[in-house]
């Protein structure tokens, strides 16, 4: 199957995209929610701001849903959904959409896959909504719904691509992905009661994964194999699986966008190619799925002529060389089954630490931790240049790129109109529904929500709030009200302190002087204003601040510029470090900028993310002191900067 | 501006002027620690025409004993009430660089825009189990303005020895199952605190047999004065608005003016110490010298006036 992740603006400009793609040979979809659609909020709440139709299509009632997927039959659709904490309820609207259709789908042969996996949300992505134990809840109720309603649906795709974008290394992509599996299947087999028997088998066979396949690619490969042998083993051993079909380790991949660099980001093609290879060289550890990234994905959002790019990649791989030809090139092979050998044994060894720690969900601090430390070591490789990244930290001379040229700098943007057009249309569509068929259909969802033990399934509900004209932040709202909020381990409190090299070390010299001539130990607030859920930067910012000596206020992710205003005041910060790389920082730093005035906060602020170049002077004009993006991978040259920043603004700058 | 005219309004109840209070006396530079002698002046028993009305509890307990969501929910309850609530929150920080993560306001909800809260987090600086070095001071001078002042550190064991130097009240937070506190309790390594809350009461049985173990503990060692309650912060929260209670009787059961009395002059002979060395103690004739000395001093004295009393003598003697 092949597809591009897909979808911005609204949804009937998404429809159109959609459309195009499919004509071009293009056999399913994969929809791209925005922000708020994924972290349950409507176009029009303070969260939103910046973020409408920025990174997917905002998605709000049924009706959206119908414009997404006007004249494209669904009844012969295959649809993969980027969707987790609120996978529930878009899956309902799909449902909704599908039955109203001309002619109608019945739920019962809609085909396609909801993401709908939390604990990836809560270590590597960010987009969660409710605390972990009611969003468990709330997956296994649409495991059991689905395995007997829309038995063609995926209800979940483990994803262990998140954990390697965050700096997994191989063993944890496999061990933290298996634990996952395990939190979910045992929460369905739960909520499945008498019948579980019955119908675990089908519900392990319906759990596919999404994987990250990265540029080491016969390590890659060799990892696939294992996470098959793992899931094999599980099913047997510990949920009586014995069908060969219910067994297959079934998996698609997006392959990896973290090794992609925004230096000579041409480079970006041929590793994409070769990161494809991981993924369909062997036979037994292929992917059924491919979604391959834009060669541009670190510069800002993809243009349909980069995405046609990607598709193309795959077309040649499939149908112009013989890599489909043969059976498994690797059987037999020493190498491969050595390397196989080793990756499970430290699999293993590490889910049994997550299994210590009473489970995935319960373990979820201890790998969130894990996570930020092995991220912390990558970088450190690559600024050490032990790890080599051409055109980046080897290799980075080079002539003047045709490819960026244009005046958009070779990415296409969404007009800022689009959130405008949004906020007057979900209230153009809550003044014209049936306010009170709405208001019982939220009582009910809350009813079934507070009644934990009572063993209703929270998709009945949902699907009538849909079908009602419900929006997804009034869906989400009612779920937060019942299940509380939540707010995930940052990981960054647990990072172990960085190996003290030469380069530390005068960082730590350089802090303490500037501490010493301001009085007080240089304090930092680090934060993440917007939805915007990608927190690796912030995270490796805040331990290397800390590492160098400085104090840093770490708020993690979802803030509001009036919060980063009244921390920045209360904590008597000498610097701000925001981190945004969803497009939404011509927006949102402004209007942070606005609020530090208003707040009479005179402190400098710096931007990172990816921000392309023509956005940085609107940026220095709203007053921001440096901009840093992704091609900025030295950290220690970033504090070395902000030190000498403080300084200067506090009138005692770095003596030479 | 002046570190004079910050303490004036602190003193009138203008929550507005505690940020800035703050970063001075954090700082060590010579001026700034003037100016930090002129604010605390201004907030000192002596022009306050008595102790500071506020209330400061210390809240301490192990990691993951449920601190930050326990002071979520208690937040709240004060704000439903009309108090006005500065949190101090003490963190840990690297031995290595010096430098630390301050992660808990993160876990504290709170409307941004209320201007009766702040929350202010600092590094422990170097000893272990302490306090930062300016959490003392800041907490007396909020006490000025703030109806409540929180001190929130980590750990149990010595933790709580130093807070209970400088709270009003000392709430020890515990979650139900850990055996730990219940050890330091017997053993006498950890001084009872005034409050003991169990937290995750609707873990049920565990949480009920974990206060009743601790009361149990308790009288064994014949103390009747700390209340040990059961918490749940989870929605709906529960012992809560029970808890808010036993802190005003506790507040209202203590001799204050002692108390702080206490507070200000077991502060004045840290700070000292601090800053002169063991040395420096033995040049005034050693610690209960010391103690002596400061007893003897006008009891509506700040801190810092009392250490310059300690540094004159030291000088002449």
């Amino acid at each position: 199957m092949m597809r591009t992740y897909a979808g911005h603006s609204t949804a009937r400009a998404s429809n159109e995209l959609y459309r195009r793609n499919l004509a071009k040979g293009q056999t399913g979809l994969s929809v791209a929610f925005d922000l708020p659609t994924q972290t349950g909020y409507d176009p029009d709440d303070e969260l939103a701001r910046g973020e409408v139709g920025k990174v997917g299509v905002p998605v709000v009632h049924r009706g959206d849903m119908a414009a997404l997927m006007d004249g494209i039959p669904l009844g012969e659709m295959n649809t993969s959904m980027t969707i987790n904490a609120t996978a529930a309820w878009l899956l309902a609207l799909y449902i909704v959409a599908a039955e109203n259709q001309d002619p109608p789908t019945e739920q019962h042969s809609l085909q396609g896959t909801t993401q709908n996996d939390i604990i990836k949300e809560f270590l590597a992505r960010g987009t969660y909504a409710f605390p972990p134990a009611p969003s468990m809840r709330l997956i296994a109720d649409m495991i059991a719904y689905t395995v007997e309603h829309v038995p063609k649906w995926n209800p979940i795709n483990i994803c262990s691509y998140h954990l390697q974008e965050a700096g997994a290394t191989p063993v944890q992509e496999i061990s933290y992905a298996m634990s996952n599996a395990i939190a979910v299947l045992d929460a369905t087999r739960e909520r499945l009661g008498d019948r579980a028997p019955e119908l675990i088998g089908d519900v392990f066979g319906r759990i596919s994964f999404f994987v990250n396949a990265g540029v080491r690619f016969v390590e890659e490969h060799a990892k696939l194999r294992a996470m098959g042998i793992l899931w094999e083993e599980l099913g047997r051993e510990r949920y009586g699986v014995s069908d060969e079909r219910r067994l297959r380790f079934r998996y698609g991949v997006q392959v990896n966008s973290l090794g992609l660099t925004e230096a000579q980001p041409e480079n970006n093609v041929q590793r994409i190619v070769l990161e494809a290879l991981a993924v369909t060289l062997g036979r037994d550890a292929r992917a059924r799925a491919i979604q391959l990234p834009a060669w541009n994905e670190a510069l800002g959002l993809p243009r349909p002529w980069d995405q046609q790019w990607s598709l193309r990649i795959q077309q040649v791989l499939a149908y112009e060389t013989d890599i489909l030809e043969y059976p498994d090139i690797f059987e037999g092979s020493k190498v491969m089954d050595g390397l196989v050998a080793e990756l499970l044994e430290g699999a293993r060894a590490e889910m049994a630490v997550v299994a210590e720690h009473g489970g995935a969900v319960e373990a979820v601090p201890y790998m969130k931790a894990a996570l930020v430390d092995s991220h912390r070591a990558r970088i450190q490789r690559i600024e050490s240049g032990e790890q080599i990244v051409v055109g980046q930290n080897r290799f980075a001379e080079t002539e003047p790129s045709p490819l960026t040229a244009d005046a958009e700098g070779g990415i296409l943007v969404v007009d800022p109109a689009v959130e405008a057009e949004q906020i007057e249309a979900v209230r153009r569509w809550r003044a014209e529904r049936d306010q009170q068929a709405v208001d019982a259909a939220l009582a009910e969802l809350a009813r079934v929500a507070s009644d934990e033990d009572g063993g209703e399934n929270l998709m009945i509900p949902t699907i009538a709030a849909a079908r009602a004209g419900a929006t997804t932040g009034e869906w989400a709202k009612t779920l937060r009200d019942v299940f509380g909020s939540y707010r995930a381990p940052t990981g960054v409190g647990e990072a172990s302190a960085a190996p003290a090299d030469t380069e530390l070390a005068r960082l730590r010299e350089e802090v303490e002087q500037l501490a010493e001539k301001l009085g007080r130990r240089p304090k930092i607030l680090v934060g993440k204003p917007g939805l915007d859920g990608h927190s690796n930067g912030a995270e490796q910012i805040a331990v290397r601040a800390r590492d160098s000596g400085m104090d840093v206020v770490y708020e993690g992710i979802r803030l509001t510029p009036a919060q980063i205003a009244a921390s920045a005041l209360q904590e008597g910060v000498h610097v701000i470090g925001l981190s945004i790389l969803s497009g939404s920082h011509r927006e949102l730093i402004p209007a942070v900028m606005d609020a530090l005035r208003e707040a009479e906060v005179d402190v400098p602020v710096v931007v990172g993310g990816i921000i392309p170049d023509q956005d940085v002077p609107q940026l220095e004009r709203a007053g921001v002191a440096a901009v840093y993006t992704p091609k900025d991978f030295d950290i220690s040259r970033i504090m070395h900067d902000i030190v000498g920043i403080v300084g200067e603004r506090n009138g005692v700058p770095a003596s030479v | 501006m002046s570190g004079a005219e910050l303490g004036a309004r602190l003193r009138e109840g203008d929550l507005s002027a505690a940020p800035a209070a703050l970063n001075l006396l954090e700082s060590s530079t010579e001026a700034d620690r003037e100016q930090a002698r002129l604010l605390l002046h201004e907030v000192s028993p002596a022009v306050l025409g008595g102790e500071a009305p506020g209330h400061i509890v210390g809240v301490t307990g192990p990691p993951g004993a449920g601190k930050s969501t326990l002071l979520s929910a208690l937040l709240h309850v004060w704000r439903v009430r009309g108090k006005s609530v500065a949190m101090l929150a003490v963190d840990p920080s690297s031995k290595r660089s010096g430098g630390s993560l301050l992660g808990d306001r993160a876990r504290i909800d709170f409307d941004p825009a209320d201007k009766a809260v702040l929350i202010r987090s600092t590094a422990a600086g170097q000893r272990l189990g302490g306090l930062a070095p300016a959490t003392r001071t800041a907490a007396q001078t909020l006490a000025a303005a703030f109806d409540v002042v929180v001190i929130e550190t980590v750990g149990v064991g010595q933790a709580e020895t130093e807070v209970a130097d400088v709270a009003d009240t000392v709430v020890v937070v515990v979650q139900p199952g850990s055996g730990d506190v219940l050890q330091f309790l017997k053993s006498g390594i950890m001084e009872t605190p005034d409050v003991l809350v169990v937290t995750k009461a609707d873990l049920g049985q565990i949480a009920v047999a974990s206060r009743r173990d601790l009361s149990a503990a308790l009288r064994s060692l014949g103390t009747r004065a700390t209340r040990v309650l059961a918490v749940s912060s989870l929605p709906p929260p529960q012992g809560i608005d029970e808890l808010v209670g036993v802190l005003d009787e506790q507040r209202a059961s203590t001799d204050l003016t002692a108390r702080r009395l206490l507070a200000r002059r077991s502060g004045a002979l840290l700070d000292f110490v601090t800053e002169h060395g063991e040395r420096g103690l033995r040049g005034l004739g050693g610690r209960h010298v010391a103690e002596h000395l400061l007893a003897e001093q006008d009891p509506r004295l700040d801190p810092q006036a009392l250490v310059s009393i300690l540094e004159r003598a030291a000088q002449t003697s």
